[in-house]
């Protein structure tokens, strides 16, 4: 077991997301930074999908009630296992009764958000419609189908009784796949349905210009502060199946990114859609920082996502060799 | 005869969304609902998902060219044939304006009509469930009256609760939990849409009907 000693709103548990639901109204939900969660899960030895703890608020603490390995990736949250300093993107053993904290995200070479927690094992909270995510609109899945509260308990799956290697760690996918424009992170777009309905001077700006994370910005959308977006004519959409990463833009003019927790349909007209393979990059980006946007194409978005797939396929074969080493 | 072209556009990588030309209506719909059965046994496709009048197809994993895929939907969507779902009618009683319906006012400043003109034209017909959306056990109805159309709002509203009636440009619907929305809601209901723990796990599917019982109009 773990327990939760933070009172620290918003951790949630999360796997990879919930799919073939979206015929019931089911969004996605899932981790905001797919690869962290999977990179934490092969350290650990676990399938890419086992579910964690997402942590978007510091500090933040649990206590092990078992010994137990886990790792932490996402932000650097100069993480500590009672008195000892653990570096990011690592794995380590945790005994019965240690207290692990992850504090406030670090300034450094990458800038993140979100912190996650993986252990050997997985978190076992039991699977709804398919997956372990919580859906926090329709309160089921992860735990409770809510936030983690102080005094909660979470079970860690079994491992078999097989021994997880741990000691190893990894650089973070923001270093080994940087994506920059003028020093912010970049953020590639494919144009949707209704790009052509917005002035060209509009289409300009989107591309050109930075775009803050409002503080009215969570797990189901990023708010966007901007220029606003012109549209050439005001249309009144026919609601439809909408994705993770879908750009909305409201008739004020100000955009909405969908996030994980987004809702499987809506009805805005979108300007473009946020490319599968760098959801991540928006998923960790903090509220109040500012992120550009460069326009893709779909040879280009397909090979983005073969390339965070080969990075993936590269850690788990590192973490393989290191193991065998063993 | 000329036939309007439908319209195919991507979500990203992870989807494709098809939207049928021409105006909304049962009939068409029953083709959208023929061609998401045809579409969910393609290979690429993880999931079909009908949308009002159109249809979005989650991709298993992104086809390397999409080139294949559009023509194949076109060709599906020229053969559909309609697919009448015929389901059952669930009749739910709605407290129309006050508290529970903050933006009738709204409706009436739009459409130039009274409250009792909009209750009665909203109460009016059975409502045949298009569509699953928005979210958990959510119903798109077509069949509203369109005269009481009104414009989502500018700005979303953070939070309506559940068993919320709002009306959303030409459509109407019942919130099934408390979330964001930029509808504009007129009355209230309460009824339970949704349960992880069913198979299926939402109450209503597409072919099913709501009929809006007036309760009582806080005026």
């Amino acid at each position: 077991m773990i327990e939760i000693l933070s009172a620290s709103a918003l951790a949630t548990v999360q796997d990879l997301g919930r799919t073939g639901a979206l015929r019931w109204g089911v969004g996605t939900s899932g981790a905001m930074d797919p690869l962290a969660l999977a990179a934490g899960n092969i350290l650990l030895g676990n399938d890419e999908g086992a579910a964690a703890i997402e942590v978007p608020v510091f500090p933040f603490q649990v206590r092990f009630a078992q010994d137990c390995a886990f790792a932490i990736t996402g932000a650097d949250v100069a993480a500590r296992l009672d008195d000892e300093a653990l570096l990011p993107w690592w794995s380590a053993p945790a005994r019965a009764g240690q207290v692990l904290q992850l504090g406030l995200p670090q300034p450094g070479p990458w800038r993140a958000s979100r912190a996650y927690l993986c252990v050997a094992g997985g978190v076992d909270v039991p699977p709804a419609l398919g997956s372990r995510s919580t859906q926090l609109r329709g309160a089921f899945g992860g735990h409770e189908g809510r936030a983690l509260r102080q005094g909660d308990s979470l079970r860690v799956g079994s491992t078999n009784g097989e021994q997880r290697t741990t000691g190893i760690g990894l650089v973070p996918p923001a270093l080994a796949l940087p994506l920059h424009v003028d020093d912010l992170p970049a953020i590639r777009v494919l144009p949707a349905a209704e790009y052509a309905n917005y002035s060209e001077a509009s289409r300009a700006a989107f591309w050109s210009e930075p775009w803050k994370i409002t503080a009215q910005s969570d797990r189901y959308g990023y708010r966007l502060s901007g220029t606003p977006l012109e549209a050439v004519s005001a249309l009144e959409m026919r609601s439809h199946g909408i994705v993770p990463g879908v750009i909305q833009v409201p008739p004020g003019g100000q955009p909405i990114v969908q996030m994980r927790d987004a809702q499987p349909s809506g009805g805005y007209p979108k300007l473009g859609t946020v490319i599968e393979a760098d959801l991540w990059r928006l998923g960790q980006a903090p509220i109040g920082s500012r992120v550009r946007f460069v326009e893709t194409n779909w040879d280009d978005a397909v090979a983005a996502l073969a390339q965070t797939r080969r990075w993936l396929d590269e850690v788990r074969r590192l973490v393989e060799l290191h193991r065998g080493s063993r | 005869m000329t036939i309007a072209r439908a319209s195919i556009s991507v979500l990203g990588t992870s989807a494709l969304l098809f939207e049928a030309p021409g105006e909304m209506a049962l009939e068409s719909q029953q083709r959208i609902w023929a061609l998401a059965r045809e579409a969910q046994g393609w290979p690429e496709v993880r999931e079909a998902v009908p949308g009002m009048n159109n249809l979005m197809l989650s991709f298993a994993s992104a086809p390397r060219t999409l080139g294949d895929l559009e023509a194949r939907l076109h060709a599906a969507w020229l053969v559909a044939k309609p697919l009448p779902l015929e389901g059952r009618v669930v009749e739910l009683p709605v407290v129309y304006g006050g508290t529970g319906g903050p933006h009738m006012g709204d409706v009436v400043a739009h459409t130039g009509m009274s409250i009792d003109e909009i209750v009665e034209r909203h109460s009016a017909p059975l409502y045949p469930v298009y569509a699953l959306g928005s979210h958990p056990g959510y119903c798109y109805l077509g069949g509203m009256d369109p005269r009481i159309a009104t414009p989502r709002r500018k700005v979303p509203v953070v939070s309506i609760p559940g068993g919320a009636v709002s009306i959303g440009g030409a459509q109407t619907g019942v919130s099934a939990s408390a979330g964001p929305s930029g509808w504009n809601t007129i009355g209230s209901t309460s009824m339970h849409f949704f349960d992880p723990a069913q198979d299926p796990p939402a109450l209503l599917r597409p072919g099913d009907s709501i009929r809006f019982r007036v309760e009582k109009v806080i005026r």
